[in-house]
């Protein structure tokens, strides 16, 4: 079992118009040294296979397949082993 | 043979009810609803991706609606040479099946976008548009939040190449500049189709207007062509 954290993030060429409205309230906070400000996506889950490189294939296929759309998307993923810790916040 | 449309009705989709509407009551043509869990087409031989939020548009519009059991039936009747179209939320389900090029992005101003829209219609040799009279500039609603056409330079080049391109956003005179671009889609494209001629995905409704009722009847002009060329 592995725990997999996927980010998928708007390939450099498209713009997003989100990260720019998102930036603009930056802005009225007066963060006036934010820049080029991206949103992407987070996504974690578990793939319940012991062998890595089979566990990574099968990661790999739902990024491409389903997860992320190659023509406005990348993605980077990384495995972890053994069960997800518990979600700590500061 | 005798046109019998089918229209897909996925968790989420809005806008089925009014294209079964359309076509049954206004132009009196034989119609069946497709539940997505089902994979038979019911002897259908136009298909129909109507409007909505399938799936709540959750990760991509029309990216979970895609692997729906009744789009493996679509995508191998539109592989034959099966007529589809796709309106709004279709059109994203097409472009994420593969069936069409491209991606539909966020409006560019961010705004979901309710209005009429005035259609160049750029290829009247399609089974969709070839009852358009020439010169005929449509006026059509468009309702969406993603509708900001996007494919890469070569696909755009293949697309006008290939006179894929059916419809540009455009003034009521048919000018076609920035100016009339409702959410910022490359070219100011609004609808596609395949280059077999078979596939046609649009952002604008046709079947929101093809009761006289309500005042303009260019949807069904739409509706109209391919039941009469079929």
């Amino acid at each position: 079992m592995f725990k997999v954290t996927v980010i998928i993030k708007r390939r450099p060429s498209i713009l997003d118009p989100q990260g720019k409205a998102v930036e603009k309230g930056a802005a009225h906070l007066g963060l006036t040294n934010i820049k080029d400000t991206r949103i992407g996506k987070f996504i974690e889950f578990n793939v319940d296979i012991d062998d890595k490189k089979t566990a990574e294939q099968e990661v790999k296929d739902y990024c491409t397949k389903l997860l992320s759309n190659p023509i406005m998307e990348d993605y980077e993923f990384t495995l972890s082993e053994g069960t997800p810790s518990e979600e700590k916040s500061a | 043979m005798n046109t019998k449309f089918g229209v897909v009705v996925f968790p989420g989709s809005n806008c089925d009810h009014d294209a079964y509407y359309a076509l049954k009551k206004i132009l009196h043509s034989d119609v069946t609803f497709l539940w997505h869990k089902e994979n038979d087409l019911q002897n259908s031989n136009i298909i129909i991706l109507p409007g909505g939020f399938s799936y709540g548009d959750y990760l991509r519009c029309g990216a979970i609606a895609r692997f729906s059991p009744i789009m493996n039936s679509v995508i191998d009747f539109a592989n034959k040479g099966g007529l589809v179209i796709g309106i709004c939320n279709g059109f994203q389900i097409l472009l994420e099946a593969g069936l069409l090029p491209g991606v539909l992005l966020k409006n560019k101003s961010l705004q979901f976008i309710c209005k009429d829209v005035y259609l160049s219609v750029e290829n009247r040799d399609t089974i969709f548009t070839r009852d358009i009279e020439a010169g005929r500039i449509l006026k059509l609603p468009i309702a969406h939040g993603e509708g900001n056409y996007f494919a890469d330079k070569e696909t755009l080049k293949s697309l006008t190449d290939n006179n894929q391109i059916v419809f540009k956003y455009s003034s009521a005179d048919g000018e076609i500049s920035g100016k009339y671009n409702p959410n910022g889609s490359s070219l100011n494209i609004a609808g596609i189709i395949n280059k077999k001629g078979n596939v046609l995905g649009m952002m604008p409704h046709p079947e929101r207007v093809a009761d006289p009722v309500l005042g303009n009847v260019d949807g069904s002009i739409i509706l109209n062509s391919i039941i009469n060329n079929f």
